[in-house]
């Protein structure tokens, strides 16, 4: 058995080597493109970074994206080439093509190594062909996987307009002590500051978090990013912002640092618990005492019980390859599930100092010890440590999935938890529906004698 | 700088990378970016290979390009011979990494005096040669480099086999139906009584590379990957080989033929099967494609047109195929394998009315709208485009899908590869009642050419009796039966197609049959 000894969460950080399997960051276009539906993505790299994209994406390739590579050619690495005429010209193409209201620059390895100037370039082109282009480094020199979005949310928040505060009609704080507190709730919706939520979602799920503000009496002002660039929220001191993702802490200091945000620090919404924690969070931070939240969890998690029937007690190991881990990791402990270990690319423990308390306080409710957090794990020492803890299922990519399984031990593909719906009250069954399918599935093949398929 | 939305072929490194975990107990350590090791998770799902690919990266990071990365890449490479013990490491750079210009080989030097294993460092010019290239490159060093290290340490003499004996050069990892061409190849050479000394790089050992030369020559069924390396022991080894591809009836023939010739040239006494009669043989009785190509159903392909697109290798191949062996008229054949232009018109020369070279994919798709083939054999790319204008798609050649790597046998090679490509011919034509019904309303190959671009924007609007007439068409020719009235009412400039402009289309498609 894996020996973790009684500690609090600040000892059970660990920092490995850093060979780890992950996405390039450069794939956040795939779905960034599809949520800010009048942009552009050129990602200014080599032929690497395009087999990459072309070959993760699989068959959105095919549906004419809108996205597209710069090639760096060997010309333009050996500097014969000048950079600035060629991507005016390459820019001037995408403009006549297909019109954007937006591009954006993704700057690659290859533009860091040679050191090509993409920030002071892209004002100039801007105003020659009269088209904003934001740029995001969206490397792998810094990144891995899912920052690759906070790059370009933190690039999109500096182009956000400009908050003006508006008279706000201060005399509702004296109805603060009135008895009525529905009205009070309804009036709030319209008096508490402006609040702008960070990060990538689907548009239903968009919908579904603001819904569930509202019904606390929460309005949101707007969302970052918007479906379209025109609609960006305006941003500024006195503006409140929250965070949806655990991957976006450096679009959290933009908005704070260059934006004057006020950050609202709070769990992410993934799973019921974390919702819930979400949402009184920010009805803290509003003074709005949470209505009828308790029973909405409690809904929920009364829902959840045939799939958490199948994974009480079972054991899991994150390798750790896009960021969700510790949330994740909080929402399956929650469940009755074993965690061994959180591998994970980065951890800012600031920006998700409150996910790590409840982290804490999930395993002190549930009695199991505080899993150990790997940073920038070693995906060698990782399979040793599977090997000898044989956990009941491990959270990995698609380069270990296959010779895991060939050699009898569960994973789930993580990757999947970055393209499904896995945020808000109503999601939390999605999140169970994939961690517990490969469960599920072997439950079916167990007894016919072939788990293990490989000669060691 | 380039605008570029997919690529035929990969990065050099890819290639390196598919030779490198195709050997047995071979470990490569990339010198890249996190992120840049996605050829293991293509290995892992493509493949669907049970066993971690041999591929580990050297993490090149913010603090390796300020310090340099010296330490760090020596330390990867005698940790990885420390935990995997393997017999070679290799140490690739990607394109990325290349930049930098650090001097890896000394790296490899250092390294080596703490490793048991031999160390090497892929020698490739990342912004020049593409994935096929480097696999060839990197093939033929691997394979030298033995080759050097036995005659060095003076290891015993080797003879050649007693039985004639050959290699096989270039079956390896995500190539396009090797393992199954590879079997094919090993049945007949199994019936024509001559031994495979060794398949390389698949599943073979480098510390038994030096036996190559026990073998009598050497077969290179692939263009792209293993001429390096046959060049290599032909100058240096005195190796001849066959670059046949034995792909159709008559191409498996010929390599055949030349492989009889070797032997006999080699050993004239050598009691060798009557190859001409075994080849008779295979191809009148054993093998169906013969029969199927006289039988009257495949009459029906006779002059259909296709277009043939692919890697140099494949697309030669079922060029030749469909005209020699089925009658059906390319219309075009086109690679992408730049570096093999020449080879490929030579070839392709006086089989087809026009010859594509380009890297380009939209060039190649805005060619199948232009010239609206009736079937296309092509890459997976093709496929889709086949699949937006309506015309069926073999796949024959790489890039390709996880659907590519099928579980059952389908070999290209061959008697059987004969008999498969035949039934992937036949499945991408509409033929039979199809047909005839695509002639009843004049749904044929219209030779005159409206749109030249892959668009689906119009402004034709269809009067209610004109889409029930089109309703009443069956599903699989409807569209097809749509498309080529909407060509006739843009030659005419109408705006509005009634039932009398269906009808006008049809009769103008019937003329055109009759003309030609």
């Amino acid at each position: 058995m894996y020996k973790n000894k009684d500690i609090t969460i600040k000892e059970s950080f660990e920092c490995e080597t850093g060979n780890y399997h992950t996405f390039c960051p450069i794939s956040c276009v795939s779905w960034l493109y599809q949520k800010i539906s009048d942009s552009f993505f050129l990602v200014i790299g080599t032929k690497t970074c395009g087999y990459f994209l072309q070959n993760s994406l699989g068959v959105m390739i095919f549906a004419e994206p809108r996205y597209a590579m710069a090639e760096l050619e060997e010309a333009d690495i050996s500097a014969k080439l000048y950079d600035f005429d060629e991507l005016k010209r390459l820019c001037s193409q995408i403009q006549q093509d297909r019109n954007p209201s937006l591009i954006v620059w993704i700057g690659t390895c290859t533009t860091e190594i040679i050191k090509m100037d993409l920030e002071s370039m892209a004002p100039k082109i801007e105003e020659l062909i009269g088209i904003p282009i934001l740029v995001a480094r969206a490397n792998g020199l810094d990144y891995a996987f899912t920052q690759g979005e906070d790059t370009v949310l933190s690039a999109i928040a500096q182009r956000c307009p400009k908050y003006e505060p508006k008279n706000i009609n201060l005399s509702f704080l004296s109805f603060k002590n009135n008895k009525n507190k529905i009205s009070l709730q309804q009036k709030n919706s319209h008096i508490h500051p402006p609040l702008v939520l960070f990060g990538s979602l689907s548009n239903t799920i968009v919908q579904q978090l603001t819904l569930e503000l509202k019904n606390q009496g929460i309005q949101v002002s707007g969302w970052l990013p918007e479906t379209r660039y025109e609609e960006l929220p305006e941003l500024g001191p006195g503006v409140f912002v929250c965070g949806v993702n655990p991957f976006l802490s450096r679009t959290a200091t933009t908005l704070m640092r260059r934006r004057k945000c006020q950050l609202i620090g709070a769990p992410f919404p993934i799973g019921p618990d974390g919702t819930r924690a979400w949402i009184e969070k920010i009805c803290k931070v509003f003074n709005v005492i949470p209505n009828n939240l308790d029973k909405r969890e409690q809904k929920i998690w009364n829902s959840l019980q045939d799939y958490i029937s199948l994974i009480k007690n079972k054991s899991l190991f994150f390798m750790g390859d896009n960021l969700l881990e510790i949330s994740l990791a909080r929402f399956l402990i929650r469940c009755g599930m074993i965690v061994y270990e959180i591998g994970i690319p980065y951890m800012d423990k600031r920006f998700q100092a409150s996910e790590l308390k409840l982290l804490e306080q999930t395993c002190k409710d549930m009695k199991v010890l505080i899993p150990r957090i790997v940073e920038k794990p070693d995906n060698y020492n990782q399979i040793q440590r599977i090997k000898s803890l044989k956990p009941d299922l491990v959270v990995t990519g698609l380069a270990h999935s296959n010779p895991l399984e060939a050699r009898g031990i569960t994973t789930k593909w993580s990757v999947e938890f970055t393209f499904a719906q896995i945020h808000g009250f109503s999601n939390a069954r999605d999140i169970l529906e994939l961690i517990t399918r490969p469960l599920r599935r072997n439950n079916h093949l167990k007894d016919l004698g072939w788990s293990t398929l490989i000669v060691e | 700088m380039k605008l570029a939305y997919w690529m035929y072929a990969g990065p050099a490194h890819i290639g390196t990378l598919r030779v490198v975990s195709s050997f047995k107990n071979v470990h490569a350590v990339m010198h890249a970016p996190i992120g840049d090791d996605y050829f293991n998770v293509m290995r892992s799902m493509l493949e669907r290979e049970r066993n971690f690919t041999p591929v580990t990266t050297s993490i090149l990071d913010r603090h390796v390009l300020a310090r340099g990365s010296q330490e760090k890449v020596i330390e990867n490479i005698v940790k990885k011979d420390k935990q995997e013990k393997p017999d070679l490491i290799l140490l690739t750079p990607t394109c990325t990494s290349s930049i930098l210009q650090e001097d890896l080989k000394s790296f490899v030097e250092r390294a080596s005096q703490n490793t048991n294993s031999d160390i090497l460092l892929a020698d490739l010019n990342h912004y020049r040669i593409n994935e096929f290239q480097a696999a060839d490159r990197t093939l033929e060093q691997i394979i030298s480099f033995y080759m050097e290290k036995n005659y060095k340490q003076n290891k015993e003499k080797l003879n050649k086999t007693k039985e004639p004996s050959v290699n096989l050069l270039g079956i390896f990892t995500l190539g396009f139906h090797h393992q199954h061409d590879c079997r094919e190849i090993y049945r007949i050479l199994k019936d024509l009584k001559i031994n495979i000394n060794q398949i390389i790089p698949e599943k073979s050992l480098v510390t038994e590379l030096y036996k190559i030369k026990q073998a009598w020559f050497n077969i290179v069924p692939y263009r792209e990957i293993g001429l390096m390396a046959a060049e290599y022991l032909k100058k240096e080894h005195n190796m001849p080989y066959v670059s046949v591809t034995p792909m159709g009836l008559i191409g498996t023939a010929t390599w055949i033929k030349q492989i009889s010739n070797l032997v006999k040239k080699i050993d004239n006494e050598f009691n060798l099967i009557d190859y001409e009669k075994y080849i008779d043989k295979q191809t009148r009785y054993i093998s169906q494609a013969a029969w199927f190509s006289r039988s009257i159903d495949c009459q029906n392909l006779t002059g259909k047109r296709a277009l043939v697109f692919g890697d140099s290798t494949h697309a030669v191949a079922i060029t030749k195929i469909l005209v020699q062996e089925m009658g059906i008229n390319v219309c075009s054949a086109g690679t992408y394998c730049l570096q093999d232009a020449d080879w490929f018109r030579e070839q392709v020369q006086g089989f087809c009315d026009n010859v594509l070279i380009t890297e380009d994919h939209t060039q190649v798709s805005n060619i199948i709208a232009e010239m609206e083939p009736a079937a296309i054999f092509g890459t997976q790319m093709e496929r889709h485009v086949g699949k937006r204008l309506d015309i069926p798609c073999g796949v024959i050649s790489p890039p390709i899908h996880i659907q590519n790597f099928t579980l059952g046998y389908k070999p290209f090679f061959g008697y059987e590869g004969a008999n498969q490509i035949a039934d992937l011919v036949y499945n991408s034509f509409t033929l039979g009642m199809e047909d005839h019904l695509l002639e009843i309303f004049g749904g044929h190959d219209v030779k005159t050419v409206i749109t030249k671009i892959l668009s689906t924007d119009q402004e034709l609007i269809w009067n209610n009796d004109a889409l029930k007439e089109l309703q009443k068409i069956p599903g699989f020719v409807r569209n097809r039966v749509k498309r080529s009235t909407e060509k006739f009412a843009r030659s005419r400039n109408i705006n509005e197609i009634t039932i009398e402009v269906m009808y006008a289309a049809k009769e103008e498609a019937d003329d055109q049959n009759n003309k030609n």
